[in-house]
């Protein structure tokens, strides 16, 4: 594997009636490089380019794209686990608009997240030092907070897909759950409340794209379980 | 928080409960006439009728008939609202079916309650 074949999403609204596909030879040298430093010698090739990318190490969460129909992120994705026959197909993730090129517009993903009071909301006075937790109450939060919105998981979700304004989508309810299972967050109730309806949690089918794809290993479809769990003896 | 109009709960735990319990239901009914297909490979009007005709298998087989009529509201309403985007049209489509299988539960009790 040296030369390696690249087609690549294109679209600039300013100037393209449609998308359109770029094709690109990358010449590796038999090197295993993550998906981003291909894309940087694209953008070499061709400066017109625009993604998004920050850290460059998975942590940022930015640069989620579609490598070879699987969603993931460019900088920690080695070409060794998506490219088939030297060949590689870049495109932005699948299911929000287009801004051009490989980025998207994301604001409906972060209206989910907004949604979902993504913060920790106590009534209680707080105390005079930290508001302390034990160590098993703390284990609970493990697989949860580690998400970096990345929205890789959504935009793989059919049912975000289809309802991407009324479904709160895999990054979102992962995110409900972490502030569900806190010890220190005294708004279950209310949080509960927010999410009983046909849509927002209940348009999971369960098919685990979401856990398929994210970048960190996390299983969103555990979370939206428990949260599940937790609808049905609160309500009833 | 999403208002919806013709889903059977009004409400996301109601429908997921109607179409877990539902489905309970209807798997038992299934694996109860799987039994008695094998103990019973080839039945006669006879085998039928005293099968019918006690009041328990009527009773089961109503609950049977009304847990699909349950089970397919939520699952078709979830369908349409996912793939039906007009609001008119798809408010047309449930419905239909709403009055569908209101239509057969009403022929079904005819069946069973006329044996």
């Amino acid at each position: 594997m040296s030369k390696l074949q690249v087609s690549v999403y294109r679209y600039n609204p300013e100037s393209d009636d449609a998308p359109w596909m770029q094709d690109f030879e990358i010449d590796t040298q038999g090197r295993d490089l993550m998906v981003l430093n291909v894309l940087q010698m694209i953008k070499e090739q061709d400066s017109s380019l625009v993604y998004r990318a920050s850290c460059r190490e998975g942590v940022c969460g930015s640069d989620g794209m579609n490598m070879n129909g699987r969603n993931g992120l460019s900088c920690v994705t080695p070409l060794s686990q998506v490219v088939k026959n030297d060949r590689l197909v870049l495109r932005p993730l699948p299911g929000l608009p287009v801004i051009r090129d490989l980025i998207i517009d994301m604001s409906l993903f972060y209206k989910q997240y907004e949604r979902i009071h993504p913060y920790l909301q106590n009534d209680e006075r707080p105390p005079s030092t930290e508001r302390l937790q034990s160590p098993e109450d703390r284990d609970k939060l493990d697989g949860l907070y580690e998400c970096i919105l990345c929205a890789c998981c959504s935009t793989s979700c059919p049912s975000f897909w289809w309802n991407p304004d009324k479904f709160v989508g895999p990054a979102g309810l992962l995110q409900a759950y972490r502030f569900l299972a806190d010890s220190r967050d005294t708004h279950t109730r209310e949080r509960l409340a927010e999410l009983d309806d046909p849509f927002s949690v209940f348009r999971c089918r369960g098919i685990m794209n979401c856990v398929n794809v994210c970048p960190k290993g996390l299983n969103p479809t555990r979370a939206i379980g428990k949260i599940r769990e937790m609808l049905v003896s609160h309500t009833a | 928080m999403v208002s919806s109009i013709f889903n059977p709960g009004r409400n996301g735990v109601s429908d997921w409960l109607i179409q877990r319990v539902s489905a309970v239901v209807l798997g038992l009914y299934t694996l109860f006439l799987l039994a008695w297909f094998l103990f019973n490979p080839s039945p006669d009007y006879y085998a039928w009728a005293g099968l019918f005709g006690s009041f328990w298998m009527k009773a089961f087989t109503l609950l049977a008939l009304l847990s699909i009529a349950a089970h397919a509201w939520v699952g078709l309403w979830t369908v349409a609202t996912d793939y039906i985007k007009p609001a008119a049209v798809r408010n047309g489509f449930v419905m239909f079916i709403i009055l569908a299988l209101f239509v057969f539960v009403v022929w079904g009790v005819q069946v069973i309650w006329g044996v």
